[in-house]
């Protein structure tokens, strides 16, 4: 389990595996492409941190794994979990994983609860709709793991309603959820996002812990705080295609695609002085309905080079990580 | 504290066990719901404590038409044809209560259940569900229920049928519009998330959330039924003669509301009294079934 972490690839072994997935919205204005032929994988107890800024495809990409995708919108593609393909038309199939051996925890917790049902019945509904367990196994289940994710008082919460949780005890019941039926796979869309600083790292060290006890995590997330508090592996996301791979601690340490460089430089930091002006990342993405040539990122990336505007970088293997960068491959010493 | 929470497991955090403990405490819906009880209660018992008959007429009388009085026995007084009003409330009021009662509930089960499942799915069936409502509507009412009459027969049923089967139009198109919007919700993607299949996650989640609405919807639906029943039977396409309804009596006692004003004052005063109350009810009840407000 732990010898998946410190490497870009997973090996043989992926519990879920993405293999060269495309999301497309069809729009009145044309089709807009948010996700262009992403691949990745997950081991067995690790945690991948998927970052980039808005739009960039990094939600979109596991909405379509779980079949979630808005109106309008088409997977293209692979995605195994367990070796069971999870898109296509078959919905029975992959509702049978979902909610049992994959979960998913949304970015809103003021939204993701339903109003008018008491906690304890919205934790038990998969349980005992599948057939799971009975009512007292899944009251017990239940108050294990509102304890899980440290919600005091866990008995008298089964009966009190959403409103009348604050928004960092609602998105712990959302995952107290999610981890009712001892998932394999718990897919986390910016669940700390909508949260105040010091409930993230609450909610952070819950997933950990999770994580520590054998839980996959797959987490979607543009701060990067929240990617060196739990992150195995981090996948940067740029314009709905990944640019880099790599361990979460080599990545801090260095890295190697000039968008990860300026996002994480554009982390502001308390050892900076307060003179320091925070770097930001000059320029827009660019439009999802335009398929850019050459590299998507150059016309903000401060080392374009002469073949970036012209030829899109393919992600290659360097050692450890994953990168797909002209520069990086030059400064390897990859031909010219 | 183990009791309470092995009460949980009961009533408590359910949807209905919930919303009756909150509806207790609210008032004026109690005091509405035992007003019901008891016009109920005089709807029934009413007719039998009363020596007159529906259809008797009292030709000891001189007008026929007596005002309410204690001395003659007649104590909402008689109609024009000397028959006593004190049954006719009453029987007036059981028919119509039937009739606000199944209509109503007939256009709500249909109508959220069409509504919910539209809304829910959205797109092409969306769209074919809501064209057949369309079509309906366009039938003409009148039409729809004089051909319903003449092939089947004049029945008290089939008038609950005919004003049920055209009141779910209405209520499907309202609950559709608030399951496209629930459906948007990220408690109801976090639904399909977790694998939950359509017909539970509308059973679940959308239905129990658009109750407020469709609550709301059916207290106003209740006196259009009852009102409409009157003008059907005003057609002879309702109820016949001796029998009766409060839509009927108002409509009577208002054609000789100078001479005879109470023949229609007491129909219209039970009808006010019995709509006033049936508000209070349902306004309670929507706050009851909305945990927010308990």
């Amino acid at each position: 389990m732990r010898s998946t972490r410190g490497s870009a690839e997973v090996g043989p072994d992926a519990l879920f595996e993405v293999r060269d997935l495309s999301v497309r919205f069809a729009t009145p204005r044309g089709d807009v492409t948010a996700v262009r032929g992403v691949s990745l994988e997950i081991g067995r107890g690790e945690c991948l941190a998927v970052v980039g800024e808005s739009g960039s495809g990094k939600s979109q990409l596991f909405l379509a794994c779980l079949g979630l995708l808005a109106a309008g919108g088409a997977a293209e593609g692979s995605a195994t979990f367990d070796g069971r393909q999870l898109l296509g038309p078959d919905d029975a199939k992959r509702r049978s994983l979902l909610g049992t051996r994959v979960a998913m925890v949304f970015q809103d917790p003021m939204n993701a609860l339903t109003p008018h049902l008491a906690i304890g019945r919205q934790l038990a509904e998969v349980a005992l709709d599948r057939g799971l367990m009975d009512a007292e196994a899944a009251r017990a289940r239940s108050l294990d793991v509102l304890q899980a994710v440290r919600l005091p008082d866990a008995g008298s919460r089964l009966r009190q309603y959403p409103h009348e949780l604050s928004g960092g005890q609602r998105q712990r019941v959302a995952i107290a959820m999610a981890l009712m039926t001892r998932p394999e796979l718990l897919i986390a869309d910016e669940p700390t996002t909508a949260l105040d600083v010091t409930v993230q790292a609450q909610v952070i060290e819950v997933l950990a812990e999770a994580r520590d006890r054998g839980l996959a995590v797959a987490l979607v997330t543009h701060d990067m705080g929240v990617v060196a508090g739990i992150a195995d592996r981090v996948a940067v996301m740029y314009a709905g295609r990944i640019v880099e791979v790599a361990p979460a601690r080599d990545l801090f340490a260095a890295p190697a695609h000039p968008y990860t460089a300026a996002l994480l430089a554009s982390v502001p930091r308390l050892d900076a002085s307060p003179a320091e002006r925070l770097a930001g990342i000059e320029g827009q993405p660019p439009s999802p309905g335009v398929e850019p040539e050459g590299c998507a990122f150059a016309p903000r990336c401060p080392a374009v080079l002469e073949a970036c505007r012209r030829h899109r970088p393919l992600l290659e293997r360097f050692d450890d990580r994953s990168v797909a960068c002209h520069a990086h491959r030059r400064s390897q010493g990859h031909g010219s | 504290m183990a009791g309470s929470i092995r009460a949980s497991a009961t009533t408590e955090g359910t949807l209905w066990g919930d919303a009756r403990r909150r509806l207790r405490g609210n008032r004026a819906a109690v005091a509405a719901a035992a007003f019901i009880g008891l016009l109920v209660l005089a709807a029934l018992l009413g007719p039998l404590v009363s020596p007159y008959a529906l259809d008797q007429v009292d030709w000891t009388l001189s007008p026929l038409a007596s005002p309410p009085s204690l001395a003659n026995g007649h104590w909402f007084g008689t109609d024009s044809n000397g028959r006593d009003l004190f049954v006719r409330v009453w029987a007036g009021t059981q028919i119509s209560l039937l009739v606000a009662l199944l209509a109503t509930a007939v256009s709500v089960v249909i109508g959220v259940a069409w509504g919910a499942t539209a809304g829910y799915l959205g797109g092409r069936v969306d769209g074919w569900m809501m064209r057949v409502v369309d079509v309906l509507y366009a039938l003409p009412y009148m039409f729809f229920v004089i051909i319903l009459t003449v092939v089947f027969g004049r029945s008290l049923w089939l008038i609950f049928l005919a004003i049920g089967a055209v009141g779910w139009l209405t209520m499907a198109r309202v609950v559709r519009g608030q399951a496209l919007a629930l459906r948007q919700r990220e408690f109801v993607l976090a639904a399909v998330a977790l694998g939950l299949p359509a017909r539970r996650i509308i059973a679940r989640h959308i239905v129990p959330n658009v109750l407020g609405t469709v609550i709301v919807y059916a207290t106003l639906t209740v006196p259009q039924v009852i009102l409409f029943e009157s003008f059907l039977s005003f057609l002879g396409l309702g109820v016949q003669e001796p029998l009766t309804s409060l839509g009927r009596l108002v409509a009577e006692g208002a054609l000789e509301m100078e001479t005879a004003p109470w023949q229609l004052m007491v129909p219209a005063g039970v009808l006010a009294l019995l709509l006033l109350a049936l508000n209070f009810l349902g306004d309670g009840l929507r706050d009851a079934l909305d945990p927010r407000l308990g």
